[in-house]
């Protein structure tokens, strides 16, 4: 117990936390202010004190230059989230089944489910820079490989990992989430998306590298 | 009126924003929650970098947390601070991480004896003022940092969290799962050992090109 009347150094050390904490009582912040004023250690045992928590609180400790976050820390995190959120969401839609059936019976009655587009905007794509190509005959005969992201025409000189090719239709390649080979559909790609694609294989295979187990769409 | 207030008030705005987003995001819009996350990515790691003090393992445990509070989010209230819930929920999480070391049961024998025992300052000179400006320059930011992280692991998890992540002193207690009194004395000693090591940077040059007030003394 500290005597309210006096204090002396070590006691004043010992609460000097709680009273810039405000949580000493009357009599003891009292008996501490008379102990700093009469003595200079103290007095710079405080000043100390609090010019440490007055540092070490300023929001420039934790800024960018001094607590660095490991690259890709908000990419990867995003990913994940996306991924759990998908799994989240498949939980809730059976509870939503009961409103959305009736829904789908008036759309249909309505006529206005188109699926002529489902080609270009039915799948995730494999890569977020990618686009869906344009006017793409969809029985036509296209190759993908393990691994990659695009499709490509037989024999196309971009075709990488080519033990694992397999054909297919450029509808079912894209309904996988396939994007078009910029070299070999350059005639089905928009010049000006054209340019992202061209990179995606190699760049993204790369970027996505270290969280591979957390790729959307996979094989 | 209203308008005028949060134009007025960018704290206030930020707030009301951060509300709408937590609203949203527990109404089921998932896609919302990165974006109410983003701005604590970097306590959140800083939070967990104390506990842990290794990055890989504090990236993991920051990542899992955020998830945690994503799948959690429903149970969030909103007279809590929702940082503080993020980084309460981010300090169980490596707590968790932490007990998985079997070195954590000697720790705890050896929180007990050093707790008994009572810090004294060793620095009784004058105190040298380091005004907040100078954490302008990064130097003297990592110069701090470098002196915090000399720190034994409870006592600078527990100032890390108090003064730096200004969660109050209950916070603290319950987010590491000890006494309210444990944490009084640890964040004592935490700050005054701080101190020491900062009185000890000036004769190591740390502040050496501090502005001073003209006509006084560097101290």
């Amino acid at each position: 117990m500290v005597d309210r009347k006096a204090v002396n150094c070590e006691q004043v050390w010992q609460e000097i936390s709680n009273y810039i904490e405000g949580e000493v009582d009357a009599p003891l912040r009292a008996a501490m202010d008379e102990h700093f004023r009469a003595c200079r250690h103290c007095a710079s045992v405080l000043a100390g004190t609090r010019n440490v928590i007055a540092l070490y609180s300023d929001e420039r400790m934790i800024d960018e230059q001094t607590i660095e976050v490991p690259a890709g820390f908000g990419r990867r995190l995003e990913r994940r989230l996306a991924q759990n959120a998908r799994v989240s969401g498949g939980t809730r839609w059976s509870t939503w089944s009961a409103w959305l059936v009736p829904v789908a019976a008036l759309l249909l009655f309505a006529g206005g489910l188109r699926v002529a587009n489902s080609l270009t905007a039915g799948p995730e794509l494999k890569s977020e820079h990618a686009q869906p190509g344009q006017g793409i005959p969809p029985d036509m005969l296209v190759v993908v490989t393990a691994d990659a992201r695009v499709f490509h025409v037989a024999g196309c000189g971009f075709i990488h990992n080519k033990k694992t090719e397999r054909t297919l239709t450029a509808r079912e390649a894209m309904r996988q989430g396939y994007v078009p080979c910029l070299r070999c559909m350059r005639e089905y790609l928009q010049t000006a998306t054209a340019g992202h694609i061209a990179l995606e294989s190699e760049e993204d295979a790369d970027a996505d590298g270290d969280d591979g187990d957390l790729q959307v769409g996979g094989h | 009126m209203v308008l005028n207030t949060v134009v007025n008030n960018p704290e206030q705005a930020a707030a009301t924003r951060e509300q709408d987003l937590i609203a949203r995001v527990q109404r089921g819009q998932n896609e919302l929650f990165y974006e109410l996350v983003r701005p604590y990515e970097r306590r959140v790691y800083a939070a967990a970098l104390a506990i842990l003090h290794n990055e890989s393992d504090a990236e993991d445990a920051a990542q899992e947390a955020m998830l945690k509070a994503f799948a959690n989010i429903r149970q969030f209230r909103a007279e809590a601070r929702f940082s503080t819930w993020l980084i309460q929920i981010t300090v169980n999480e490596a707590l968790m991480r932490r007990r998985r070391e079997r070195t954590v049961v000697m720790e705890g024998i050896d929180d007990r004896r050093e707790e008994e025992s009572e810090y004294a300052p060793r620095e009784f000179a004058d105190w040298r003022e380091i005004p907040s400006e100078s954490l302008e320059r990064k130097e003297v930011r990592q110069k701090l940092a470098e002196a915090l992280a000399t720190l034994d692991r409870k006592y600078r998890e527990v100032f890390v969290l108090r003064d730096m992540e200004q969660l109050n002193i209950q916070e603290t207690a319950e987010a590491l799962g000890i006494s309210v009194a444990s944490v009084k004395t640890r964040l004592l000693r935490a700050r005054l050992m701080l101190r020491d090591l900062l009185a000890a940077g000036w004769e190591q040059g740390w502040f050496s090109r501090l502005p001073f007030e003209k006509g006084s003394k560097p101290w």
